[in-house]
């Protein structure tokens, strides 16, 4: 019976990793052999940046069942420190190793930045909890835009004004010059790299679900008072779900600043719309379904690209796959019907071990 | 020496005072009872001693260490488990899973050896699996280890708390309301499972409880509440034909 239970398990989840790798595999072959357009080989990177959002903001809103607003926040943070750092470091350590530091980096300063936000924002709920965390999304981007860093022999220089008040000697160069942002970071990001670190988000998102982690944060959200009667410390499991989700979306913030070579926060990459699309990935994949959201980011993230062609009616296409995608996840006729079908084609198709195990038997 | 010691236990609600000198001795290995009308105060007091809320007055002792005051997680660490009169189960999780949330704190491995799946992860996991099952077993629930808690039948769901309850191996066991809502079969099962239970585990168990016929069946000694303030306490019998109590109940006429 549990080994069942725990066969299941790992079977949801290896489904899930096969296909990533398949979608991997088929992306990769198309792009090497020059079959794919340069307009959708471009969308790879940012393909894999969207579904390791995706992957993360479900670890919030799924698995701790907190919403929240601010994703695109996080991924500022962790696309502008790992900024930051490659060009402080720019050939002064081998590419590969500077690329893996930066988004170390990025993961741990938005961590931290998950934290230290998380202490005060987790003990408020549902809507309050929407509407700091909307909040904070909005002050990083502000910030960022007033930021002004810069180096010369004597050190770093810190403004919030200008970069002439940075009082840089000729030779200092300005680092992150306010809206203008970061320019010249090193092009490290390739659809590869982000493969491999949508495999590894995977991993720890997973298996984290499935341990004994895991099912403290889960059973908060099904219920905060039983959890704390058997002894789960609230606290310490939120702030453990929502900085990892942080980390995993500051991952994706540097591989995002690695893609372009001038990395700007405007309202368009990391303001209120990003977060709301990262949200929108999540509920239509199926709250608390990781591999739903994957789907549901490809999907969405290609569709606009796919319908080029149709010029004016592109986002009203958009919109209506919208509506089907909810409908086809969350209606309760959807459901039963899925549930049918899955019935009718496993009992059509007998490919699974139990009936192949029966078969022999009948031999 | 008793288990549970509470003296002069006492709570308000702005100018209500819900638990008034409350106090209260029970020996280890005791069925006691706590019953009153309804709005008596019997749930505030289950509140009061598993630190949802924090007393204005008064100490509690358990095992002679002074809980008062302290955290929920706290105390259920020092000993005290409960059930709730509304059922609060994890209901997205299985039923095995519900037992294991209950093994959290007696089993341990880290986050990072849970993430990278190391050896200890596999083992731990195991003995939670073991530990669990045995627990399900005993209440008859290992045949839906696999269900999510929200399928399971009402009464099932009933025992899935207490089962869960149990897996963080209290010293104290408080059951708000059992059988409320089970048909006579159910609460007939459930007076033995509770006995059951006291022997196995050699639980100390307080219940709430408004079914007579568990009360009498079951419990050794009560207490009984009426606006919040203790109207008598001893044994079961004298208490159940005490007039004071049947008034209490019934009304005068």
């Amino acid at each position: 019976m549990k080994n069942l239970k725990l066969n299941k398990i790992r079977n949801h989840d290896f489904i899930t990793y096969l296909m990533v790798l398949i979608a991997f595999l088929i992306a990769g072959i198309l792009s090497v052999t020059g079959q794919m357009s340069s307009l959708m080989e471009g969308l790879l990177v940012p393909l894999c940046i969207y579904v390791m959002l995706a992957i993360s903001l479900n670890l919030t809103v799924g698995i701790l069942g907190e919403l929240s607003l601010g994703h695109a926040g996080f991924m500022c943070v962790g696309a502008f420190s790992g900024a930051f750092f490659s060009k402080c470091l720019d050939g002064a350590i081998p590419d590969g190793l500077r690329f893996f530091i930066a988004l170390l980096i990025g993961a741990a300063v938005a961590g931290m930045f998950g934290i230290l936000i998380g202490i005060p924002v987790l003990r408020l709920k549902g809507d309050y909890l929407a509407i700091v965390t909307l909040a904070f999304g909005e002050i990083i981007k502000n910030l960022v835009n007033v930021l002004y860093i810069g180096r010369d022999e004597d050190g770093f220089h810190f403004s919030m004004k200008d970069s002439i008040s940075l009082n840089l000697k000729p030779e200092g160069e300005v680092i992150i010059n306010g809206a203008q942002g970061i320019t010249g970071t090193p092009n490290d990001s390739s659809f590869l790299i982000g493969a491999i670190l949508i495999f590894i988000s995977l991993i720890i998102i997973l298996n984290l679900i499935h341990s004994r982690d895991g099912r403290a944060i889960m059973s908060i959200r099904d219920n905060r008072i039983a959890a704390e009667s058997v002894g789960i410390n609230i606290t310490k499991y939120k702030l453990m779900a929502f900085s990892i989700s942080a980390a995993i979306a500051g991952v994706a913030g540097v591989l995002y600043a690695h893609n372009l070579s001038t990395l700007t926060a405007s309202p368009k990459n990391f303001g209120y719309n990003m977060s709301i699309m990262i949200l929108v990935f999540v509920v239509l994949g199926g709250i608390g379904n990781i591999r739903g959201s994957i789907i549901a980011a490809v999907i969405l993230t290609l569709l606009p690209e796919l319908l080029r062609g149709l010029s004016d009616y592109r986002m009203l296409i958009y919109a209506v796959v919208l509506i089907a995608m909810m409908l086809f996840n969350w209606s309760p006729g959807a459901i039963e019907w899925k549930e049918r079908m899955k019935e009718q084609y496993f009992s059509k198709f007998p490919f699974r071990k139990d009936d192949k195990n029966m078969k022999k038997e009948v031999k | 020496m008793s288990l549970l010691e509470v003296n002069n236990l006492t709570i308000s609600f702005g100018g209500l005072r819900a638990v008034d000198g409350f106090q209260l001795q029970i020996k280890k290995g005791q069925l006691y009872g706590l019953i009153g009308p309804n709005g008596a105060g019997k749930t505030t007091v289950f509140n009061l001693l598993t630190g949802v809320y924090k007393p204005n007055e008064g100490i509690v002792k358990l095992d002679g260490q002074d809980i008062t005051g302290l955290r929920t997680i706290e105390i259920n660490k020092a000993g005290i488990a409960r059930t709730f009169q509304n059922i609060r189960l994890f209901k997205e999780l299985t039923v095995l899973d519900n037992v294991k949330v209950g093994l959290h704190n007696h089993y341990h491995y880290n986050t990072i050896e849970g993430i990278l799946r190391l050896p200890r992860y596999h083992r731990v996991e195991r003995e939670m699996n073991e530990r669990a099952m045995e627990l399900l077993k005993v209440f008859g629930l290992d045949n839906e280890a696999d269900f999510l808690a929200s399928n399971l039948p009402y009464g099932k769901q009933r025992k899935l708390e207490i089962a869960r309850a149990l897996a963080t191996n209290p010293k104290l066991l408080l059951l708000d309301e059992p059988a409320a809502g089970m048909n006579p079969n159910e609460t007939g099962e459930l007076m033995d499972m509770i006995r059951f239970v006291r022997d196995e585990f050699q639980m100390t168990v307080l219940l709430i409880e408004h079914d007579m016929k568990l009360v009498s069946g079951i419990c050794e000694e009560l207490t009984v509440l009426n606006f919040g303030r203790v109207l008598t306490q001893g044994e079961t019998a004298t208490v159940l034909n005490d007039p004071q109590v049947i008034t209490a109940y019934l009304g005068e006429d």
